[in-house]
């Protein structure tokens, strides 16, 4: 319940309002963690915040986190140099079901931020991908330049056995890629709907017509898994303040099977 | 003092209202704080007690809706009222609490976190409701789950000595007959107390429920419980539960409410809910908290401070550039949907206890058993008026 001190080795600016922080423990540490769980970081003094586990699930000495200003403690977060020290509680929360979709063709689906607690999972289903069938990676972003980890989603979209889409909502020139809003992509992305299991991340309104164009091509909600966010303070169901429906986000969630929430999930103000 | 009688293991007792001084003495001999009702501020309150002198014998309180007074009994009861704005839930679950503070080493930018020590005070509770004892059931099951449990909860709960009163008068806002939570207490207490005055006569009939009780019953001067004594005690217990000043139905409740989560009725409550937080503030079973994070003046050491929340407040669903339940209605739902449906999903139990502190606290009068009443009336009406498909 108390944070370890992390130090930050490594600050990578993603974009305008983003960026990556790589943290090593102060003391040799392990930190397994599964994709899509999340920590509390505390910036001395000023907060603590619940933020994504963004790493590769195989590096457990080393923590990756993306974070985008909006606060003050993200905004602290942001603007932590290296050899800063960070407080981190954690991890927290379920993972993407990642061994489950073993066998399966993979649609994962992120809109802007969201990409960030999808990246572990991609990492591990590239680290063991003869297990899965297609795999793609449909990605939204609002503008050219809020496109997260870009070298690295070049760098995907080189691969033969992953099918990597990007689109913005609105360019600029110089971008030739896809425009339009994620769910356009959908249609357009090759898999098996009857086989496949889907991972989506991003705004509510997003996620929700998601789950509808993925439905619409077959995908059973049942199949579809979406990672929520709520105001968090213990991170372990004490606090009150993650709770959604029946849920607490904190340790049923974030990653939540689609069909287990719908109910709540059509509510406003929940 | 009588310590040769014989303490039978499902027999009862009888304390005489003389006698009674000297349970405050085995508890303090066994290094417990007695905690118990006294009259403050023109209520009465949970806080510590030095004496029997203390209890508020005497008083009684009247309560309805948005309404509370303190009114003289004709008798010296000591425990002849019913519940007040305060719960135990302040003593094991403290208001404002520091979790731990952090000092940074010099130029240093690291810094090194100091938990707070865990609290080593044994509190006794002098007086605890049959539904109070509910509420501290609830509390557990939030506080102590499989996997996280909260240490400063568990420390205090561990230790706490609980002396349950039944009542024998119900208020005007009770409703522990429909939430099955009294009012005689069943079982989880040390000592249970009933009070009964008899003419000139005034004693109390005592139930051990558990080693820890039959200890400090050795201390305090007693003895076997005539069966008319103990049918007396059971009177009165059974005359409360037929002066219960409030009914909730609770069949089939969790699916009524979550089918009936666009009622209209939620607008319309939503015009007389202030927002103000007291339902969540007196109720034994909330367990909402925020922390604040907050450092010197010269930024070298920090503390985080732990305090009771509400999901009544704006910022309490604060999620980067706003707050996701904006409307007062739509959090006057999360905390009756809470309290008497997702409850049962989360914790497996109801979060109410049918205290009716929630109705009796609120400056405008919502009645939670009311609420529901509307609700269940027109079962499956929507915003539009018409009933949903």
């Amino acid at each position: 319940m108390v944070p370890r001190p992390w130090r930050v080795v490594r600050v990578r600016r993603e974009t305008h309002d983003t960026k990556t922080l790589e943290l090593e423990p102060t003391e040799p540490l392990s930190f397994p963690f599964q994709p899509g769980q999340f920590n509390m970081l505390y910036v001395f003094g000023i907060g603590e915040v619940p933020i994504s586990i963004s790493g590769d699930p195989q590096e457990p000495h080393r923590l990756v986190h993306t974070v985008r200003a909006v606060g003050a403690v993200t905004r602290a977060l942001c603007s932590l140099k290296r050899g800063d020290v960070v407080g981190v509680r954690g991890p927290f929360g379920s993972a993407w079901p990642v061994e489950e979709a073993e066998g399966h063709d993979v649609v994962i689906v992120a809109g802007g931020i969201g990409l960030a607690p999808l990246r572990p999972a991609l990492h591990h289903v590239l680290a063991n991908r003869g297990k899965y069938g297609n795999v793609v990676l449909l990605y939204g972003a609002r503008t050219p330049r809020d496109l997260l980890y870009r070298k690295e989603l070049e760098r995907w979209r080189g691969r033969f056995d992953l099918q990597v889409e990007v689109t913005v909502d609105s360019a600029g020139e110089g971008w030739y890629g896809h425009v339009g809003v994620v769910t356009t992509l959908i249609p357009r992305a090759d898999f098996d709907p009857a086989e496949t299991v889907a991972w989506v991340c991003g705004p509510e309104i997003m996620m929700r017509f998601t789950v509808q164009a993925l439905r619409e091509r077959g995908v059973s909600p049942e199949d579809v898994y979406i990672s929520m966010e709520r105001n968090m303070k213990c991170a372990v169901g004490f606090c009150g303040h993650c709770q959604f429906g029946p849920e607490f986000v904190c340790k049923d969630g974030p990653v939540f099977r689609f069909a287990e929430i719908e109910r709540f999930f059509r509510v406003r103000e929940v | 003092m009588r310590l040769d009688l014989d303490l039978r293991a499902t027999g009862q007792h009888v304390i005489d209202r003389g006698d009674f001084h000297v349970l405050f003495k085995a508890l303090r001999r066994r290094g417990y704080q007695v905690v118990g009702p006294r009259v403050r501020d023109g209520a009465i309150v949970y806080d510590a007690l030095d004496s029997v002198d203390d209890l508020p014998q005497g008083w009684t309180d009247e309560q309805d809706a948005g309404h509370y007074r303190l009114k003289r009994r004709e008798d010296p009861a000591l425990f002849g009222y019913v519940v007040g704005p305060h719960s135990w839930k302040k003593f094991l679950f403290p208001p404002h609490l520091r979790l731990w503070r952090a000092r940074r080493n010099g130029d240093d930018p690291g810094f090194e976190v100091q938990p707070e020590p865990l609290p080593d005070t044994k509190y006794a509770f002098l007086g605890v409701r049959s539904c109070e004892l509910h509420a501290l059931f609830v509390q557990d099951r939030v506080f102590l789950g499989e996997k996280h449990a909260d240490p400063v909860y568990k420390a205090l709960r561990e230790r706490a000595f609980l002396v349950a009163v039944n009542c024998t008068q119900a208020g005007g806002t009770c409703f522990c007959v429909s939430m099955r939570t009294g009012p005689k207490a069943q079982g989880g207490f040390d000592l249970a107390l009933t009070e009964v005055l008899d003419g000139e006569r005034h004693y109390f009939v005592v139930e051990v429920g558990s080693e820890r009780g039959r200890e400090v019953l050795q201390d305090v001067p007693h003895r076997e419980a005539s069966p008319q004594e103990v049918a007396q005690a059971e009177e009165r217990v059974k005359q409360a539960e037929g002066q219960m000043g409030r009914t909730l139905d609770t069949r089939g409740i969790k699916e009524l409410l979550y089918r009936n989560l666009e009622h209209p009725r939620w607008d319309e409550v939503a015009q007389r809910c202030l927002s103000c937080a007291n339902c969540t503030m007196v109720c034994p079973t909330c367990f909402c908290s925020t922390v604040e994070d907050v450092t010197d003046l010269k930024g070298e050491t920090a503390e985080r401070v732990r305090r009771w929340d509400s999901c009544f407040s704006l910022e309490f669903s604060y999620l980067h550039g706003g707050s996701l339940r904006r409307s007062v209605k739509s959090r006057y739902r999360q905390w009756m949907t809470h309290k008497l449906a997702t409850w049962i999903d989360q914790f497996g139990t109801s979060g109410c206890v049918g205290c009716g502190r929630c109705i009796t606290w609120c400056p405008v009068g919502i009645d939670i058993t009311e609420e529901l009443r509307a609700i269940r009336e027109s079962d499956g009406l929507t915003r539009g008026g018409g009933e949903e498909a």
